[in-house]
């Protein structure tokens, strides 16, 4: 792709652009400077006290400012989120937390770029992401961000290593997927491996319990070495004891891979082992 | 690289996507099936009236012809230059053809060909047609002692047994004649009986009674009578020795006859074979033209397999035709002629050959023709009832298409999740729209593949299938006495089959642009919503 499609519109016309052009092909957002007029918020909980502090950097690697988003039933608006501000720093593990319909959800998909806002803008580094075109976003939610859903969503067609597999093959052509395929194999089976998972690598999902489709479902959101993972309630579906073990799955990347994350629960529980909370009601920020 | 594993995938598990294209299937195998068999039928046709036609014909307007055929013909070869193989002339002329079965006469309308035996195989390929091997190899016009072909030599299993045919030729002619011979004698002897008693009490027959005079006349005219009436001949009157005719030893004008003029389909067997006597009435050649007839003697069977032909033609030398019709110019000897017919090299053009000699002879004399122009109707009626075809079939296979649209919105609709999962890993619309493109292309490949093979079987085995088809019907499926094929001919055109896929993919890939756009432009969040 060519890197100035991807030039997102300057947020201050002020920076040096040039200066943080990132080398064609792979657009790697992160070896930008941080942005300079942000200033993180000091985190909830002491530094000295948890062990996973070395993880947290201070540089903001994602940041929202002002998200509205709307929706229409029938002509009629419904405003799912009114100005909503939030900072992810490199390295954080962050939880947001709210009731249903708070717009918790929402957020996360403007966060990975699934959708657009109605205004405000979505930072990445300091490329301002929510306006690029179709194809970059595609791109960024293919290489940068890694997402896991509630309801685990694998294709119904394909083996976990080829589930696996799937956001590399969306990204190489035919013929370099085929000239790398050891490769990569033996990188989903790692992962799948990393997962707990590395006996089952030929089972399709429907012969896979929910426990073991979320863990094939992160462990493919971790095949393109994301810098972001997104989840969207991780363990919503799953019974008490499944859905710790995820959890402690995901607390392990976040300190060991020093993995930025983002979760969304209305667990208050689940929210406590993450290293700040961010609790959203009727579409706003009302603690962090 | 998704695209593909996914088009496959789907191929194989979305049996209901099959199902719709069963009637691709169908329609690609029918369509193989029905233009194989069209052409090879066309093919065959072709042939046979080709063979029988000769390729152009140079005739004249009228009955009386044209004179002094080898300075037409010098023309002509002027005109053709190299691009001839052969030219003949030939009479044509419309006669009644009447021959005797067990007492019986049986008259038929026909045209009487006079043909030259030396020159006729150049021009078309009658004699090949004919059922005695030497004939074959060198037309003639005698008959032959005997040895004529006994099973029909294109038939495929030589099962069928002209029972007739073993004993044609001069064989026959001599037991028929000598039978013939006795007939008279003995008919002579009852004459001589008769006149006996009427010489002691006068003729028994009322109305020869009431006139002595006129009831001897008849039996004295009798060639048959013998001497008794010889020396009465006022023609003869020295008494020298009279030529009669004798059926034993020789034989009147030889003749080839079209072997459906001679056939009795419902008792299987000729009815005239080689040997036989017949009489054929044909008109002179002055103004207006007077009736003549004469005897002829059957000396082959001619059988090209077209229904048309073997039951209009009989064949005659051409130099007794011209002697018999007064063709012959007294005073040069050179008979007319009213056709020549010209065999062409094949890779000549005949339209504009045709379009050549039209403007060198007058057309209000003469009139040429291809053999194309001969059998125009029916080659146009064939090629319509081929496009006809092709069209309605074609439309069987656009139906299928709609058949596919709406399987592949459905099919869109059940993984609208799966399009959602896809675009939030990064899958670009185009990606998405691609995935279903391909799989609508996969199931066209899959559809017309099958078809193509299926086609390809049916139509190699058509023959076998048509045999069980009959065997367990119990009845003829496809009757060899109409058209004379003892097999269903084919000929798979490559290209008409490549025509016939492509039209095939293409509706199925045209089918699948609707939903693949459709679920290109699923919204991702809408669609990871979708239950």
């Amino acid at each position: 792709m060519n890197e100035t499609t991807i030039a997102p519109p300057a947020v201050r016309p002020a920076a040096p652009r040039d200066a943080q052009r990132v080398p064609a092909p792979h657009l790697r957002f992160g070896q930008g400077p941080a942005m300079s007029t942000a200033t993180p918020p000091e985190p909830t909980t002491s530094p000295a006290a948890n062990p996973r502090e070395s993880a947290i950097t201070n540089t903001i690697q994602l940041q929202a400012r002002g998200l509205c988003k709307s929706y229409y039933k029938a002509k009629l608006e419904i405003p799912v989120l009114r100005g909503v501000d939030l900072d992810l720093r490199a390295g954080e593990f962050l939880a947001i937390i709210g009731q249903s319909g708070s717009g918790k959800s929402t957020l996360l998909h403007l966060l990975g770029t699934l959708d657009q806002p109605d205004a405000g803008e979505v930072h990445f580094w300091d490329h301002r992401i929510d306006k690029l075109p179709a194809r970059a976003r595609d791109r960024l939610r293919n290489e940068e961000f890694g997402m896991i859903f509630q309801f685990y969503h694998l294709l119904p067609e394909l083996s976990a290593v080829e589930n696996v597999l799937m956001p590399l093959m969306i990204r190489h052509s035919w013929f370099s997927f085929r000239l790398h395929k050891k490769k990569y194999e033996a990188r989903a089976k790692e992962l799948l491996d990393l997962v707990g998972l590395g006996h089952r690598l030929k089972h399709k999902p429907r012969e896979m319990s929910g426990g073991e489709m979320q863990r094939t479902a992160i462990a493919r959101a971790l095949i393109s070495q994301p810098q972001v993972l997104l989840a969207d309630e991780p363990t919503g579906n799953l019974d008490a004891e499944t859905g710790a073990e995820i959890l402690e799955l995901l607390r392990k990347l976040n300190h060991e891979q020093k993995l930025s994350m983002i979760m969304v629960t209305h667990d208050q529980n689940l929210a406590a082992k993450a290293d700040r909370i961010v609790s959203l009601a009727a579409g706003k920020v009302v603690s962090k | 690289m998704y695209k593909l594993l996914l088009c496959l995938r789907y191929l194989r598990t979305r049996w209901i996507a099959l199902a719709s294209i069963i009637s691709v299937t169908l329609g690609v195998a029918t369509m193989i099936v029905v233009n194989s068999v069209m052409s090879g039928f066309t093919n065959e046709m072709m042939v046979r009236l080709r063979g029988s036609f000769s390729d152009l014909m140079f005739e004249s307007t009228g009955l009386e012809g044209f004179p002094d055929p080898d300075f037409h013909m010098a023309k002509l070869r002027e005109i053709c230059k190299d691009r001839t193989i052969g030219m003949t002339p030939t009479v044509h002329v419309p006669a009644m053809f009447a021959f005797q079965v067990n007492g019986q006469w049986i008259n038929r309308q026909i045209v009487l060909v006079g043909i030259d035996e030396n020159t006729a195989a150049t021009a078309s390929d009658m004699s090949q047609q004919t059922l005695h091997p030497k004939n074959r190899q060198q037309l003639s016009f005698n008959l032959h002692e005997g040895n004529y072909d006994v099973y029909d030599r294109n038939a495929p299993d030589q099962t069928q047994k002209r029972v007739d045919l073993e004993t044609a030729g001069w064989g026959y002619r001599r037991l028929w004649g000598a039978r013939f011979k006795h007939m008279e004698k003995l008919r002579a002897e009852q004459a001589a009986q008769q006149r006996a008693i009427e010489g002691q009490s006068g003729p028994m027959d009322p109305f020869a009674r009431a006139n002595p005079g006129l009831a001897a006349a008849p039996s004295d005219a009798n060639p048959m009578n013998g001497e008794a009436a010889a020396p009465r001949d006022p023609f003869n009157p020295q008494g020298a020795p009279v030529n009669v005719f004798d059926p034993e030893k020789e034989q009147h004008t030889g003749i080839i006859v079209g072997k459906e003029l001679v056939y009795h389909d419902g008792m299987k067997r000729f009815m005239a074979i080689p040997g036989d006597d017949v009489k054929i009435s044909f008109p002179t050649a002055g103004q207006p033209p007077k009736i003549s007839s004469d005897n002829f003697t059957v000396v082959d069977i001619h059988e090209s397999k077209m229904s048309g032909h073997d039951s209009n033609f009989v064949f005659m030398p051409l130099r007794r035709l011209q002697e018999m019709r007064g063709m012959i110019d007294p005073t040069t000897g050179i008979g007319r002629v009213n056709a020549i017919q010209i065999r062409l090299r094949d890779d000549v053009d005949i339209n504009a050959l045709r379009a050549e000699l039209a403007a060198a002879f007058p057309k209000a004399f003469y009139k040429i023709d291809t053999w194309q122009d001969k059998v125009g109707p029916l080659l146009a009626a064939v090629s319509m009832e081929k496009s006809v075809l092709n069209i309605l079939l074609f439309l069987i296979i656009a139906v299928a298409g709609f058949g596919i649209l709406a399987i592949f919105f459905m099919i869109v609709v059940e993984k609208t999740k799966d399009i959602g999962i896809l675009k939030a890993l990064g899958a670009s619309r185009r990606g998405v729209l691609g995935i279903f493109l391909g799989y609508g292309l996969s199931l066209g490949i899959v559809g017309s593949g099958m078809g193509l093979l299926l086609g390809l079987v049916f139509v190699w085995n058509l023959n076998t299938i048509r045999d069980w088809l009959e065997y367990f019907t119990q009845q003829k499926v496809f009757d060899p006495s109409i058209y004379y094929f003892y097999k269903i001919p084919t000929i798979i055109e490559p290209f008409t089959v490549c025509w016939i896929v492509g039209g095939a993919l293409l509706i199925a890939v045209m089918a699948s642009i609707l939903p693949a756009i459709r679920a290109s432009n699923l919204h991702p969040v809408q669609a990871l919503r979708y239950e």
